[in-house]
């Protein structure tokens, strides 16, 4: 069904070529080391001040995703990272463009 | 720019819940009026193209990292209403399958990166261009100025909210429960930082807006002047 409608327009099917050659160079996205500005993990943050603010300690562990840091389940930390983020940028853009797709579908008038 | 869980206080992560809400209600209304069938694989195309900008981690001085957005080029082609419900659909994803952005900050995330920037690139786009021409330079520089500002501005945004978590909880020894950092740090931060990854987003900002107006400037129509819509058309070779 969404296949269908890339096939029959070539500017979408070329936008589909171009988002899978982007998830494939994603691991590029990996070579930076280090967390951004505000997004340490506990352990680093105790290490830098000393303690650890005891509303985050609570805060964080609010919810633990199922594929942290777009790593297969079970395998964070893996030297298989690479592979890893690929198929983590594939799963993402079937899900963003799977859920705009059914949501936009139902809401969309015609034209 | 992902605010995990734990760095925001309750105070701040639920007030920009409430300021999400309406937005998200008021993008879905004007969505639902407004889009067309022929525009859903776009629509689609949108948030799948910012999940995956925003895993192109770059590192900057000081061992810190970041990255573009695509939210700019995403709110001057769809417009920001639309924009609000794409990117917010990859944040929410993000959030809840990768662990990228906290749960309690998804008001927060979506407010910052599916508000604030397309919002500030769209409108900075329309007052930069003017009446120039979809090809003209003067219309690319606004196309760059747009992705650039929009991510310094969404960056300074998400710093000020770190920065008052001080100022709102703190122990009664004074030692802070969430963000410890004050906001002459977090602000400076977050905005001298994306300084740098702002080149970056005016540059994929740049390249999609002159791929668009090569392939189908049809979908450029709506951000130029009624008055040059026909010679665009004889001017574009299909």
């Amino acid at each position: 069904m969404i296949l269908g409608w890339v096939i029959v327009d070539k500017n979408i099917r070329d936008m589909v070529i171009g988002l899978f050659i982007l998830a494939i160079l994603t691991p590029f996205g990996l070579l930076a080391s280090g967390d951004a500005f505000g997004e340490w993990g506990l352990n680093d943050l105790k290490e830098k001040l000393g303690y650890a603010p005891s509303g985050m300690e609570e805060l964080s562990s609010t919810y633990s995703a199922p594929m942290p840091d777009y790593s297969l389940p079970g395998t964070e930390g893996s030297t298989g990272s690479a592979l890893n983020y690929i198929l983590s940028a594939v799963l993402g853009i079937i899900l963003c463009a799977g859920v705009l797709y059914l949501l936009g579908k139902r809401i969309a008038r015609n034209g | 720019m992902h605010i995990p869980d734990g760095y925001l206080g309750p105070y701040t992560y639920v007030a920009l819940y409430l300021v999400m809400i309406p937005i998200w209600v008021h993008a879905g209304r004007k969505l639902s009026q407004e889009l067309r069938s022929r525009q859903v694989p776009l629509l689609a195309l949108s948030a799948a193209f910012s999940f995956v900008i925003m895993m192109f981690n770059l590192p900057v001085p000081g061992g810190s990292t970041g990255h573009a957005v695509g939210g700019a080029i995403i709110g001057i082609v769809l417009g920001p209403w639309a924009t609000v419900i794409s990117i917010s659909v990859a944040l929410i994803l993000q959030a809840l399958i990768f662990g990228d952005g906290g749960i309690t900050a998804i008001g927060a995330n979506c407010f910052n990166i599916a508000v604030v920037m397309p919002f500030s690139a769209y409108y900075l786009y329309r007052l930069l261009s003017g009446n120039s021409g979809l090809g003209s330079s003067k219309r690319m520089a606004a196309v760059a100025v747009a992705g650039y500002v929009s991510l310094v501005l969404a960056a300074a945004i998400t710093g000020l909210e770190f920065g008052i978590q001080p100022m709102l909880h703190h122990d009664a020894g004074g030692l802070p429960l969430y963000m410890p950092y004050r906001l002459n740090i977090t602000v400076t931060a977050m905005v001298l930082e994306h300084l740098v990854f702002g080149f970056i987003e005016a540059m994929v900002t740049v390249f999609i807006f002159a791929y668009i107006r090569r392939t189908d400037p049809s979908l450029l129509a709506d951000s130029k002047p009624k008055s040059e819509r026909g010679l665009e058309k004889v001017a574009v070779p299909a």
